[in-house]
Order: C-alpha cells, then sequence, then structure tokens
C-alpha cells in the first residue's frame, strides 16, 4: 500500500470510530442496544480474559481451516481432471451445474440428519461449500493454458504427467488461488450461520448467545474479530499468491 | 545426438485442410513453405510434428513415423505464437526438454551452456519471458527447440512480430545457425523475401495443395501456374555485383551496369526483387526525383485483359512493367521506342548473399 492510501484509509476508520462514539455518547439510542467502542472494546478485554472469546474463535478458525483443506483436497483433483480431460468435463459438468446453485448454508439439514452434532459436522460443512467453486474455478484455470503451451511440452518430450505437473498447474496457479480468497470468506459466511443456527460452540454460537441475553457489547466484539480474522486471512492469501506467481506474471 | 542428417518425405498426406501433400526433403536442407494464410503450412508442420492425425506417410530417412508420437519424433519447433512458458524463467525454458529427457544435471548444465552461447543468451538466463522483447523471446524458443538436439526443425512464421531491423538479423543469425547445426528444416512463411532470402528449396502452397516445387530462383522466374506467378508476382530479379552504404539506410546497389538505390541494412546484397506493378514506365520523363530512373528500350508490348505488361531492356537487363489498360490508351509504345522506367524505391526487395 501506498503512503496516501495509508493515509486515507486511516481518515476513513478513525472517522468511523469517531462518528459512532459520538452518536453513542448522545444517548439518541438506548446504551444498551448502541454501545460506544471505548465500552465495546472494553468488553472484548473482559471477554478475552475469560477465554471464551479465544475459544470460540479458535473453534471456529480450526472449523474454516479443515474444512477448507477438506474441499480443496477433494476439488483440486476433481477439477484437475475436468480442466484436463474433455470426457470427464462433460461426465460431471452437468451434474455439477445441478448441484452448484444449491445454497451453501441449505447443505446443512441433510447433514445434521446424515451426521448429526458432531464435530465433523461443520467441517463437512464447508467442504461442500468450498467444493464446488474451487472446482469450477480451477477447471476454468486449466482450460485457460495455452494449448500450444501444452503441445510444446509434448514435442520436448514430456509424458503428460509431467505436462500436468510442470505446465498445467503452475500455469492455473493464478485462478486457483484467487478462487481460494474468496472461497475463504465463503466458508466463514456459512459457518457462523450454522454456528448461529445448530451448533452449539464456536463464535456464531457465541454472538448467538450474547444476542438472547442482550450483550450486544459481546456480539460487536465478535463482529469486530470476525473482520479481523477474515482481513488477515486475506492478505495472508493475497501475499501467498504474489509470493507463487508475482515473478512471472507480468502486472 | 548422432551427425545424422535426417531426409523427411511425406506420401499423399491428406486432412481435413490438406488435399495429398507429396513431398520430399533432403538431409541438412532449409526448405521454405511459402503460401497465404489458410494454404495449410502450419497444419503439415503439425502432421510432420505429429501433433494432429492425419491420412498418408511420415518418413523419416526410410522409416515411417506413424505410429510415433510426438514426443518420440525428435523434433524441435518453434510455434508461431512461440508458446515459451511464462513462469519458466529462461534458463529453466531451454533446459525444459533437457529435462524432460532425463538428461543428467550434469549433462543439462553443459548442454544449456553450449546453447546460451551459440544462441547469445547468457545475459538473459534469469529473465522471465514477459520482461523480454520480441526478438529476445523469438531466439528463447529457438534455443528451447534445438536444446535436445533435435534431428528436424520447424518454424512456423517465427520472425512475425518483431520489429523489420531484428527480423533481417535474427534471419541471417539464423541461416549461420542453420548451417552449422546441419538440421534438416522445414519453415513456414508468408513473406516472399524471407523464402527467396532464406530457401535451399521452396514450395509454393495454396488450398492444401503444393503448387510447384523448386528452388526459389526457379519458382522467381518459371512460375508453374497462375497461382504461383500471381503469389510471386512474376518479380524482377536483377544480380547485384557489388553495393556501396549511402548511409541513413540506403544503399547503392551496382547490378550488372545500372545503380539502384535501395533502402537496406545488412549483408552484401545478392539480387533485386521488384514486381512488375511498382515497376512505372512513361514515354516522356516523368517529374519527381531522379532516384532509381533509368533510360530503356521497349523490346515487347502485351496486353491480356485488363493488364498490360512492357519489357523494357536497360542495359543488359530486361524489366517487365504492369499497369491497368485505361492507362496504356494514354502512353502509346512501340517496339524499339525510347522509355523512362522507375523502379519505385520503397517497393524494391532484395535478397542477400
Amino acid at each position: 500500500m501506498k503512503g496516501t492510501d495509508l493515509k486515507w484509509s486511516a481518515i476513513s476508520i478513525l472517522t468511523f470510530f469517531l462518528v459512532w462514539e459520538i452518536i453513542a455518547r448522545s444517548h439518541f439510542f438506548p446504551s444498551i442496544l448502541f454501545p460506544a467502542p471505548s465500552e465495546v472494546l472494553a468488553a472484548g478485554a473482559d471477554l478475552l480474559q475469560s477465554g471464551i472469546l479465544l475459544k470460540s474463535m479458535g473453534d471456529s478458525l480450526l472449523r474454516v481451516v479443515a474444512g477448507i483443506l477438506l474441499g480443496l483436497g477433494l476439488a483440486i483433483p476433481v477439477g484437475l481432471l475436468m480442466g484436463w480431460v474433455e470426457k470427464c468435463d462433460k461426465l460431471f459438468g452437468p451434474v455439477i451445474g445441478l448441484l452448484f446453485p444449491i445454497p451453501g448454508i441449505a447443505w446443512l439439514s441433510l447433514l445434521i440428519v446424515w451426521v448429526g452434532l458432531r464435530p465433523s459436522l461443520p467441517i463437512l460443512l464447508i467442504a461442500i461449500v468450498v467444493f464446488f467453486p474451487v472446482l469450477l474455478n480451477i477447471a476454468t484455470g486449466v482450460k485457460s493454458v495455452e494449448r500450444e503451451n501444452i503441445l510444446a511440452a509434448r514435442i520436448l518430450g514430456s509424458s503428460e504427467l509431467r505436462i500436468l505437473v510442470s505446465v498445467v498447474i503452475p500455469l492455473s496457479l493464478p485462478f486457483i488461488l484467487a478462487g481460494i480468497r474468496i472461497e475463504v470468506a465463503l466458508a466463514w459466511r456459512v459457518l457462523v450461520a450454522a454456528e448461529m443456527i445448530a451448533i452449539p460452540t464456536g463464535i456464531g454460537a457465541l454472538m448467538s448467545r450474547s444476542e438472547s441475553l442482550l450483550q450486544i457489547k459481546a456480539v460487536m466484539v465478535c463482529l469486530g474479530l470476525l473482520s479481523i480474522i477474515g482481513l488477515i486471512m486475506d492478505w495472508s492469501l493475497r501475499y501467498f499468491e504474489k509470493r507463487l506467481t508475482a515473478h512471472w506474471r507480468a502486472f | 545426438m548422432e551427425g545424422l542428417l535426417i531426409d523427411i518425405e511425406l506420401r499423399d498426406i491428406k486432412n481435413y485442410i490438406l488435399k495429398g501433400i507429396d513431398l520430399s526433403i533432403q538431409g541438412g536442407e532449409l526448405f521454405v513453405l511459402l503460401g497465404p494464410t489458410g494454404a495449410g503450412k502450419t497444419t503439415l508442420l503439425n502432421i510432420v510434428s505429429g501433433l494432429i492425425p492425419y491420412e498418408g506417410e511420415v518418413f523419416f530417412n526410410g522409416k515411417s513415423m506413424n505410429n510415433t508420437s510426438p514426443r518420440d519424433r525428435k523434433i524441435g519447433y518453434v510455434f508461431q505464437k512461440l508458446a515459451l512458458f511464462p513462469h519458466l524463467n529462461v534458463k529453466s525454458n531451454i533446459t525444459y526438454g533437457l529435462r524432460s529427457q532425463k538428461w543428467t544435471p550434469a549433462q543439462t548444465e553443459k548442454r544449456l551452456n553450449e546453447i546460451m552461447e551459440m544462441i547469445d543468451l547468457s545475459h538473459l538466463a534469469d529473465r522471465y519471458p514477459w520482461n523480454l522483447s520480441g526478438g529476445e523471446r523469438q531466439k528463447v524458443a529457438l534455443a528451447r527447440a534445438i536444446a535436445p538436439s533435435p534431428r528436424i526443425l520447424l518454424l512456423d512464421e517465427p520472425f512475425q512480430n518483431i520489429d523489420l531491423r531484428s527480423t533481417k538479423m535474427i534471419r541471417l543469425e539464423f541461416k549461420r545457425l542453420q548451417r552449422d547445426l546441419k538440421i534438416t528444416t522445414l519453415f513456414v512463411t508468408h513473406q516472399l523475401s524471407e523464402a527467396e532470402e532464406m530457401a535451399d528449396q521452396l514450395a509454393v502452397m495454396n488450398h492444401g495443395r503444393i503448387e510447384q516445387i523448386g528452388s526459389p530462383k526457379e519458382i522467381l522466374s518459371q512460375p508453374k501456374n497462375e497461382f504461383v506467378s500471381k503469389f510471386v508476382e512474376s518479380p524482377n530479379i536483377l544480380p547485384c555485383l557489388s553495393s556501396i552504404v549511402l548511409g541513413s539506410g540506403l544503399i547503392e546497389a551496382n547490378c550488372d551496369g545500372i545503380k539502384v538505390i535501395v533502402p537496406h541494412e545488412g549483408e552484401r546484397i545478392k539480387n533485386i526483387i521488384i514486381p512488375p506493378k511498382d515497376v512505372f514506365v512513361s514515354s516522356e520523363n516523368p517529374p519527381g526525383p531522379y532516384i532509381n530512373r533509368f533510360k530503356g528500350q521497349v523490346i515487347a508490348f502485351q496486353g491480356n485483359g485488363a493488364l498490360k505488361t512492357i519489357r523494357v531492356k536497360i542495359g543488359k537487363h530486361s524489366v517487365d512493367a504492369e499497369f491497368p489498360e485505361w492507362m496504356a490508351s494514354s502512353h502509346h509504345f512501340n517496339i524499339g521506342q525510347e522509355v523512362y522506367v522507375v523502379l519505385k524505391l520503397g517497393k524494391i526487395m532484395v535478397s542477400e548473399g
């Protein structure tokens, strides 16, 4: 980020909190429903001290990471196959087209019946949600590889497996990584929803409980934390993407 | 690699574009396929390399290649789009074939240095393709193709996206390299001057057929049919004995008695080539600069259809000029008449030697 961008970010965010603080302190709304940022911060410190915040966040984070890894593990081979072998694309494509439009959270009702309220439930849910977009991203990425690059590798004596590993996968990496960034956000969305509805632990569950006790400050602490975690994950993925591909991509 | 020269023979090659191609190419020859876009030139390269299905037979040194996969045909191929691997630096692009063919790291390293020296790429070793000029990319593509010591080299309009000045240099360098490597080479182009300059043998293609095969000289001087003569425009070819550099990109070529100024940089000029339609003839001294203007005598006058051809003797040469009929009615030419001839400066092509 350039210096001026940083300056504007600081101005924007500080103004946001300042206006919020002023409105809250004017007691135009009851403070129990609309606490000031300073009060939210104090509540955050308490929650942190009690350990409940970190425990809930840790649970959720673990689910997101495990769910994404599982989803990727399933989607990457199928996506590569679909992008690489036209027949597989034709065979799997329609079914995936059929399942893809189902909103992720809608799978929850089936999973609760099939899996029950086990720790694996949210992980499976995220894996399903992540699976479809990753799959399509990879297939698109593989198809985007220039045909002549593949022919060149073949002429140079490369085996099909080696072409896949040394040409096709590296060249579709930008698509795959850009996809993963979007899917991480998707995973958080569906996880928090699931935790608020059905799963008794995690950050969503903490929010749901705080809400029923009218602990608005705690709800806001959770929202803030979700924002920060989301940002950190996005930044690290961007960094990762740059490290892996920036040297050969002309921007 | 064994210093073996590979002959290529194609027998009745057909597919959805090609309609029966018979061709035989001598080992070590630089064979040029010339023709308009869509003639089937690239298709023919793809068949020689085995990348696309075909009917008929491809032989390398008498051995049928029909059941040999592209990766086992030992071919170097420079694609029209070059198809460098964008995620690999120059070094890794060049060694890709070596690593695929399981050369040992020591052999690979040795060959890499050899090739980079040969094609003058050492200073670019760690660059990525996006950071190279058109000419540099072209050289890397060539280096990658010849690194595994292929027996046959295929090039598909490789000099197309390079500015004129570098093209000239690269063409010359390439010709030298091809001679040194003694590698049977098939070269596709749609540019007459490129074909004339580089080819040992030349095939003119059109609509999936070969119209004529021969040396550039044969084809330019004796086009076999209307298509070939149209495509090569039965150009005037004036052999040149010496030339003087005038500076600012111009050369004065001494072509057996007449001195022609041509835009040219590079090696000695062997021939001057100019299509009849770019030769201007007039019975009166035309206005304009006195560049490439010669006096001559009409020795033949011929009208077929909308075009008239006039043959003028200038010194020891005879030069054909062509112009539309409506212009002929304003000019009356008689055999033996003295006329002025202008060779349009911008239209003159040269071949080097």
